[in-house]
């Protein structure tokens, strides 16, 4: 597919590396040229200085053979403007916009159609409402959601002295009367694809797939730390991630603490959010945190603007109150391994949920016809892929029992939800016209369904 | 340095080198030569066997940054010279390894400076394996590796900036192989089409393909002694052209593909190109008629020979060796102009050269008004200070292997005009420089020591010095 970016920002990049790898054609077009000297050493992408706005530079960068626009530049209205002229200019190309400004994103169905956007995407809203699903499900380090959100993935990990600490994986599925499904296992930084025989250990993280309404009863099956409500959440800072959450979680009744260290600032808060309590004081002081009562709180986000204060925010909030859920905001910095071994609880970063929509949003594009990818997370730093697939039309693995088909190796079928039933697949199992199917993998660019059987 | 890599691209470019072995093996054939055929059926197969031994021991790690990028295309070159002189050798048509190296080197650097002193009487196998060089030279080796390879992990962007003749390396579409392609098919088409018209003027297949090679290469090797003064009017002509088009921005035939016309007749270095050939070919004819030389005869001939030197070609209708001295004077800086980057010519490149005057212009104004705010332009874009910049290193270390060049093939004892033009005719990959090194003499008088830094000349010019330059380098080998 011959996609256009706009704006060589992270998300930009981060875009254009994801995409190119899945082979497709991209351009990048930046006002800044030394913005793209990096893209250009590193990435086989063309790229163009210019305004992505005009017209003409569009022209240049050949949009009337081009299948997706994609804007990210910093503005909101650039970002419209170049989807609109982009609309008008290309042969029937299709257009993302990153819109982030709440006034804006409100008016978002309006301006979809009034300027002919096919999608669009703000990164603070999406990212807000990943911290309320992890909020609302406590104790999964992880969650994400397939099926319309009623089956989620959660990732877990095994506490010392677990009655599961060296147990076989298809025993822990027999205590669950085969409705849990392990589908990632990683065993000290080694991700792998279980079976039946590999074994459990503590500290392992496990991925398991369930359908929504089990995960109170699976927690407490795993005798993990109790299960509380969460209904105080403290939020450090008060950017408009935090705006969004606030607003989400004030709706599902759970009381927000909100610390912003501006005074302007917090009153436009206050003025917005009459259900939260707004805290103008600065939270790197300790003492700030402890007066607001942290000890006491069941979830703590950190969500300022620096990575540095968030991770030492989360690594407070660990040592004052262990039992407290922590979400920590990264945005500059990679998520590797010495980020995800510090305890500071999930992290979230708006630029990856910002690519994975948009690389959903392709993929889906790239597979209009037959089965269909509905959703894809990438997962354990894009180790591993999950995928939901429709099945549009009968072909090779409908019909057929799972274990006669030849599966690639290091894939698993984790979910078939036919109709209002959720599945948990055995051998015996098969797939049928109309299901939609999540399987879960480290092989990369899997297209449709018909991909999981090994050539 | 990751080694690594770098053998396994070398062992990519031995599979090549055995791939290109085979049309002067069939050539041997078809003319009953047979032992030289059987002599490019082993090399062949040795090359071939040694790169996929090369190939296998790919390690895991696939990093390619800009340091082995410069080092892989500078060794690739060397090793398919290294190889490609051996057939030479053992058909005995160049008996003298040093000789015969020089003479590839001169072909894959499309340089055309020849040791030989009577071209006819090689075998057709040789003259066609000769020329065939040109043709693989002029347009790169490891761009139609890119072609070919997945190399998707690591930056291959580095293959194509060290191999690319000219100042700032643009993609015609976002991807690598697909660039490859085009330029590939565009650089055979365009072959065809030249043999073709040479056909249709009553000349021999054999020679059409071996001429057409050279001229498309922008090479130079004749095959006869007297290069291609004994052919037609119409024939001179219709190379006249063919070596015209090869030095035009292939970005120009891409424009006018995809049927951006204007772009392409807007393009500025195509037209500071045409500039440039009509200026001198209007400056030689002034010149030549007032030293008493016919009109048409000299027409014919003043056109084939800018057209041949600006382009970096070579081939020759007439000594211009011969010509009064203002003439003689501005062949010489012609060589040094060349033809435009992302042709298959070489040279400094008429883009540099815009650069170059552009800047001193720039210069000069800012004497005058201080404070006026002046912006290089090209093609109406705004040329980046480190474009600027990595020319002006260009040309300065062009300057000093000029001169070390110069100093260093002195040591023969021949005249100032001969040395200089030896190293101009090298440096800038054209073949035939004045005096002893005319267009009707040949380089096989200098030393074997001369003969090497001439060798490091031709591969230098072609690969447009640093990455030659960086394999002499220490820190290029540190860990």
């Amino acid at each position: 597919m011959k996609i256009i970016i706009v704006g060589c920002g992270k998300v930009g990049y981060a875009l254009c590396q994801q995409l190119n790898d899945e082979g497709h054609d991209i351009t990048l077009i930046d006002k800044n040229a030394d913005r793209l000297q990096p893209v250009v050493d590193n990435l086989d992408i063309q790229v163009m200085t210019g305004n992505g706005t005009s017209f003409l530079v569009q022209q240049e960068a050949g949009i009337e053979n081009t299948d997706l626009l994609i804007a990210v530049t910093n503005e909101d209205e650039i970002n419209l403007i170049t989807c609109l002229i982009a609309k008008k200019a290309g042969n029937n190309c299709r257009t993302i916009a990153r819109v982030r400004n709440p006034q804006y994103f409100n008016e978002i169905e309006y301006l979809k159609a009034a300027i002919g956007i096919s999608s669009s995407i703000n990164p603070e809203y999406a990212a807000a409402h990943e911290i309320a699903r992890l909020i609302q499900v406590p104790d999964a380090i992880d969650i994400d959601s397939f099926a319309r959100g009623r089956v989620d993935l959660l990732r877990i990990a095994i506490p010392e002295n677990s009655p599961y600490d060296n147990m076989k994986v298809f025993e822990f599925s027999k205590k669950f009367n085969r409705e849990v499904l392990i589908c990632i296992l990683e065993h000290e930084h080694e991700i792998s694809i279980p079976n039946g025989s590999s074994i459990l250990h503590a500290g392992d993280t496990i991925s398991v797939i369930l359908p929504r309404k089990k995960i109170a009863s699976f927690c407490n099956a795993l005798q993990m730390s109790a299960v509380r409500d969460i209904k105080n959440v403290m939020i450090a800072g008060g950017g408009t991630t935090a705006y969004y959450l606030a607003e989400i979680l004030a709706k599902s009744g759970i009381s927000v603490k909100l610390i912003e260290k501006d005074r302007d600032r917090s009153r436009f808060l206050s003025l917005g959010l009459p259900k939260a309590q707004i805290i103008n004081a600065d939270a790197t002081v300790h003492e700030n945190l402890l007066e607001e009562g942290l000890p006491q709180m069941d979830a703590f986000v950190a969500l300022t603007t620096q990575d540095e204060t968030n991770i030492f925010l989360s690594l407070y909030a660990d040592k004052v109150a262990p039992k407290c859920k922590k979400i920590t905001k990264i945005s500059k910095m990679a998520q590797d391994e010495i980020i995800e071994e510090l305890p500071i609880g999930s992290i979230i970063s708006a630029r990856n949920t910002t690519t994975e929509y948009i690389l959903k949003y392709v993929r889906s594009l790239t597979n209009s016809y037959g089965s269909n990818v509905e959703a894809l997370y990438r997962l354990m730093d894009n180790q591993v892929e999950a995928l939901e697939f429709h099945v549009k039309e009968t072909g090779p693995v409908t019909g057929t029992p799972l274990f006669e088909l030849q599966l690639k190796s290091n894939l698993l079928i984790c979910c078939i939800v036919r109709g209002k039933q959720i599945i948990t697949p055995s051998g015996r199992d098969t797939i049928e016209l109309g299901d939609t199917v999540i399987v879960v993998t480290t092989n990369k660019g899997l297209q449709d369904i018909s991909d999981i059987l090994a050539e | 340095m990751n080694y690594s890599i770098i053998l396994y691209i070398l062992g990519w470019v031995l599979n090549l080198q055995g791939v290109f072995m085979l049309p002067p093996c069939l050539v041997g054939l078809i003319y009953k030569e047979y032992h030289d055929a059987l002599v490019y059926v082993i090399i062949s197969v040795c090359c071939t066997v040694v790169g996929i031994l090369l190939r296998r021991m790919k390690s895991k790690n696939s990093t390619f940054y800009a340091r082995e990028g410069f080092v892989a295309v500078a060794l690739s070159w060397i090793i398919l010279s290294m190889t490609g002189a051996i057939p030479f050798v053992l058909n005995g048509d160049i008996p003298s390894y040093v000789d015969a190296l020089f003479e590839i080197i001169s072909g894959y650097t499309t340089t055309g400076s020849s040791i030989l002193t009577n071209v006819e009487g090689l075998s057709h196998a040789n003259l066609f394996f000769r020329s065939f060089s040109h043709w693989i030279g002029g347009m790169g080796v490891l761009v139609f590796i890119l072609a070919i390879l997945p190399m998707t992990g690591g930056s291959t962007m580095n293959l194509l900036k060290a191999e690319s003749p000219g100042p700032s390396v643009g993609k015609l579409v976002p991807k690598m192989r697909q660039t490859a392609f085009i330029l590939y098919t565009i650089y055979f088409v365009m072959t065809i089409i030249t043999i073709i018209f040479l056909l249709f003027g009553g000349m021999p297949l054999f020679e059409s393909i071996c001429h057409a090679f050279g001229a498309a290469g922008t090479g130079g090797f004749g095959i006869k002694n007297d290069s291609i003064a004994s052919y037609s009017p119409y024939l001179q002509t219709v190379l006249t052209v063919s070596m015209f088009l090869f030095g035009v921005n292939f970005t120009f035939f891409y424009y006018i593909l995809i049927r951006r016309v204007k772009d392409a007749f807007k393009m500025e270095e195509v037209r500071w190109y045409v500039g440039i050939y009509v200026m001198a070919v209007i400056l030689l004819m002034s010149n030549l008629l007032y030293h008493g030389y016919a009109f048409g005869e000299s027409l014919l001939h003043v056109t084939f020979q800018v057209a041949s030197i600006m382009t970096t070609t070579g081939y020759a209708t007439t000594d211009f060796n011969l010509w009064p001295e203002f003439s003689r004077g501005l062949m010489v800086c012609l060589m040094f102009i060349g033809a435009c980057a992302g042709s298959t010519g070489g040279g400094i490149k008429v883009s540099r050269i815009m650069i170059y005057l552009k800047q001193v212009g720039k210069e000069l104004m800012q004497q005058i008004h201080p404070r006026r705010v002046h912006v290089l332009k090209m093609d109406g874009k705004e040329i980046p200070h480190a474009t600027a910049h990595s020319c002006n290193v260009l040309l300065m270390t062009y300057v000093v292997v000029f001169i070390a060049s110069y100093l260093l093939i002195s040591l023969d004892g021949f005249d100032t005009t001969t040395n200089f033009t030896a190293i101009a005719a090298t440096l800038n990959n054209i073949g035939p420089g004045l005096n002893m090194v005319g267009a009707t003499g040949n380089f096989s008088a200098f030393s074997n020591f001369s003969k090497f830094v001439l060798m490091f000349d031709m591969l230098a010019g072609r690969l447009e010095i640093i990455p030659m330059v960086l394999l002499f380098y220490p820190s290029t080998w540190k860990k």
